[in-house]
């Protein structure tokens, strides 16, 4: 297959992502769509190192995976946390920041 | 045959992740991830990408997920309410979406790059293996490697940190469940005159409020810096300890029968 359907596949993902960010408004969901985004993310860097013919994009993959594993960690501890504490998980509700 | 096995795993991967996002049960969110997942790890395949299709079969759809699973299940299956927080927000996200998927096409399709109509070039074997990937690893992306085990690392200590459970936090605020139950639990095991006095009682519930009167007073001296009750800025590794063993016995010495007026919210438990 082309390259151009690997990225526009990529796009499409990324954009559902995003989408879902948008809509969504419980934070695991939220924390899902990010992870759709990074894999499409993925799917973009292993589609180019496929087509340039060199294997150091799948080292950045590696480490977009590597992230990814950090950022559904700490943001699992913040879900928890706000489950312990009684915090309405829906984003929209935890407002304390806003100006 | 590359075709047929590209529209599938595409096909898999785009209704994966239209599931995560329309299913409004979070659990089922996360079982249609693992769905997208495993497709995606067939596209890799695709790819040549042998190393990081199992890792990512191996290390997300595996730990991760179970990682997602145990949170929805710890948190619960909450529902979404239907109305919208910001009017026209279920019309206007999936509009800002397409018109990201608009610019992304044009952003890629307009490049004019020569090789986004071929293949690309003819690959040598092994390309994507463990082999290949470990040889890049540690030769060229040393650096890389170490600072991705780094994160990882603070990752860990961060979670531990932020999911510990913190008695002075929950005590200055709402009260849950979780901290009825560790308070509750060691004096209803450890104490035999709680079982005389209250012999048929499973749940123990008339230790909580004793409990939580001593932990408060507990931490109310201030012995070690602890501000009164405030929203915590103590550290929590003076609080941690106090959680893990410091409490129990300390209301086992200090008052080992439950004063009968002291238990009224638990009698009609």
């Amino acid at each position: 297959m082309d390259l151009s359907w690997y990225l526009i596949l990529s796009a499409l993902l990324f954009s559902i992502g995003a989408g879902g960010v948008l809509i969504r408004r419980s934070p695991l969901v939220i924390l899902l769509c990010l992870e759709l985004m990074l894999n499409s993310a993925n799917l973009a860097l292993l589609a180019f190192s496929r087509s340039v013919g060199n294997a150091e994009g799948q080292i950045f993959a590696l480490i977009v995976m590597v992230v990814a594993a950090c950022e559904v960690v700490v943001g699992l501890g913040l879900i928890v946390a706000m489950y312990r504490r009684r915090l309405p998980l829906d984003v929209d509700e935890s407002r304390g920041l806003r100006g | 045959m590359e075709q047929v096995a590209f529209f599938a795993g595409a096909i898999g991967a785009l209704g994966g992740a239209i599931a995560v996002i329309a299913l409004r049960n979070p659990f089922y969110s996360v079982l249609a991830l693992v769905v997208h997942l495993f497709a995606l790890a067939g596209l890799f395949l695709l790819l040549h990408a042998e190393f990081i299709a199992a890792a990512q079969i191996v290390v997300y759809a595996g730990a991760v997920m179970v990682l997602y699973v145990f949170v929805a299940a710890y948190v619960g299956g909450f529902e979404e309410p239907l109305w919208d927080a910001i009017p026209g927000q279920r019309v206007l996200a999936p509009l800002l979406g397409l018109a990201l998927f608009i610019e992304l096409s044009i952003a890629i399709l307009g490049t004019g790059l020569k090789t986004l109509e071929s293949e690309g070039p003819v690959i040598p074997a092994g390309f994507g293996s463990p082999e290949a990937i470990g040889r890049l690893l540690l030769e060229d992306f040393l650096i890389p490697f170490e600072a991705a085990s780094l994160l990882l690392l603070i990752a860990a200590v961060g979670a531990v940190v932020m999911a510990a459970r913190r008695p002075a936090l929950e005590l200055a605020g709402t009260e849950s469940p979780e901290s009825d139950r560790i308070f509750a639990s060691p004096p209803h095991g450890t104490d035999p005159a709680g079982d005389v006095a209250e012999p048929s009682r499973p749940g123990g519930n008339a230790f909580d409020s004793e409990a939580r009167d001593a932990a408060a007073a507990d931490l109310a001296p201030t012995p070690e810096g602890v501000t009164e009750g405030g929203p915590v800025p103590d550290s929590p590794a003076a609080i941690a300890p106090r959680a893990a063993g410091g409490v129990a016995p300390a209301i086992d010495e200090e008052n080992p029968p439950p004063p009968p007026d002291d238990d009224d919210d638990g009698k009609e438990g």
